[in-house]
């Protein structure tokens, strides 16, 4: 992720924040995220999977994401697993299907790795959708609202807050090395130089936390969260949360189907 | 590594899970009001820490430093990394759902393990002592996780057992980067700022 330009903000997102979707309570969003990932994992028919990815794909047109930029994302991602998608084939014992310098190559490794492929991709899109799009601070609400325990809250909001600050923190620290005649490489210069970095950042975040939390005490800070408690579910996400029941239970029926039928 | 969404078994994935909820809550219990700043803001510098590339050959690798994490904050670093995955899961898409529980105890449960065997040893050593314990800490966090990643690869399905070896084999130079990097930093700070390997230390467990 270096390739980010510092002032653009590690979490933000290029979602234009219009459409059905960023109007929908964050909590239907991340319930919704999560029970489809649930869901799409303990299926394995491939036309439950298909369907399911085809809906995630849908959601992400429906997001507004930057179609090329979502995509060159879930494509970083299949590249990392591609290795090990790879081997499944010669490793599962089954029906030969083909043979690769002479290893044969089984159809159900095959099946298997693709149902792994196409329920990553699903989940990765559909959380993409609904939840990349989420402002940061709005995700760790919605997480206390759910009940996520209060510190963890705090955690989040923390992190949130000096992500961005110590980013652009790392890349003054980088300017200077480069402006020194760093440039790294295969060395040992490089490594100690790259730690001697982190260790000089987390030393100020000490002691920034230091000041941080003396201006919290000063304000009299004891742990409590102050989050805003009035919004209710609109009729918009009850809308969709029937629709999703629907498509889950439909999903769902589908797959039972196909596999009282095989069996 | 990140492990994906739909490779792992329900067991793998409920246990995970299970492991990863237990260990978040030992973990905010062990991190008191007072301390919640200076996790965070910690957490934050591990979280840009992680989108840091360096070279290796060819090619490059992004840092985990679980090590130096576990030695910081000690068992408030199952939090602070669990905190770290669920960002990237949503925010990047990195990672996936179903396997936060699963790949958060890949990277905080040897990132405890080492905070417990090898911060009394930074805290008491000059320091170049502490950077030998840094570097043991950086390299066996990074060969821990991967034992881990490989076991629930492994107990997924014997499939999968040639892939979990790759794993092993592919984090050898990953443990070499990572134990350099980490023992230069704790020489730094041990000499700089000592407490920061005190400020999570026993003195907090109480509190």
């Amino acid at each position: 992720m270096g390739d980010l330009a510092p002032a653009a903000g590690l979490l933000d997102t290029p979602a234009r924040r219009s459409g059905w979707i960023p109007r929908l309570d964050p909590r239907v969003r991340l319930v919704t995220a999560g029970a489809f990932a649930v869901l799409v994992v303990a299926c394995s028919a491939f036309g439950p999977l298909l369907a399911a990815l085809a809906g995630a794909g849908a959601m992400m047109v429906a997001a507004h994401l930057p179609i090329g930029r979502t995509l060159r994302r879930v494509a970083t991602m299949d590249s990392f697993i591609v290795f090990m998608l790879a081997t499944l084939p010669f490793t599962t014992p089954g029906a030969p299907l083909f043979t690769l310098f002479g290893l044969p190559a089984s159809q159900e490794g095959v099946v298997h790795a693709a149902t792994i492929a196409l329920k990553a991709n699903a989940v990765m899109l559909m959380a993409m959708a609904l939840l990349s799009t989420l402002a940061p601070d709005t995700l760790a609400r919605a997480l206390a609202r759910l009940g996520a325990p209060e510190r963890l809250v705090h955690l989040i909001l923390f992190k949130i807050r000096y992500v961005d600050m110590l980013h652009q923190e790392y890349h003054r620290l980088r300017t200077a090395m480069r402006a020194r005649g760093f440039k790294p490489a295969n060395t040992r210069h490089t490594y100690v130089s790259f730690g001697y970095l982190i260790g000089m950042m987390l030393i100020r975040a000490l002691e920034r936390s230091e000041r941080i939390l003396k201006a919290m005490k000063c304000r009299g800070f004891t742990g409590r969260l102050f989050i805003e408690d009035d919004s209710r579910l609109g009729a918009h996400d009850i809308a969709f949360c029937i629709l999703a029941g629907a498509l889950a239970t439909g999903l769902v029926t589908w797959e039972v189907m196909i596999r009282v039928s095989a069996s | 590594m990140h492990i994906v969404d739909g490779a792992l078994s329900p067991p793998v994935l409920i246990g995970g899970a299970a492991l990863a909820v237990a260990g978040i809550g030992i973990g905010l219990r062990r991190m008191p009001m007072e301390k919640i700043p200076a996790a965070g803001v910690l957490s934050a510098t591990f979280f840009v820490a992680s989108l840091v590339h360096v070279p290796v050959g060819p090619s490059s690798v992004h840092l985990i430093l679980n090590g130096l994490a576990g030695l910081v904050l000690g068992w408030a670093a199952f939090p602070a990394l669990f905190v770290a995955l669920l960002l990237q899961a949503v925010f990047f898409g990195f990672g996936g759902l179903t396997v936060l529980g699963v790949n958060t105890v890949d990277i905080a449960l040897p990132a405890v393990t080492v905070g417990m065997l090898c911060r009394a040893g930074i805290v008491r050593s000059s320091p170049r002592g502490a950077a030998i314990w840094g570097a043991l800490g950086g390299g066996l966090a990074i060969a821990l996780t991967s034992v881990c990643v490989a076991l629930a690869l492994a107990l997924s399905g014997e499939a999968f057992i040639p892939a979990a070896k790759l794993v092993l084999v592919a984090h050898i130079p990953v443990m070499l980067i990572e134990a350099a990097i980490t023992g230069a930093a704790v020489y730094l700070a041990q000499r700089v700022k000592p407490e920061l390997f005190t400020a999570f230390g026993a003195s907090t467990e109480h509190g």
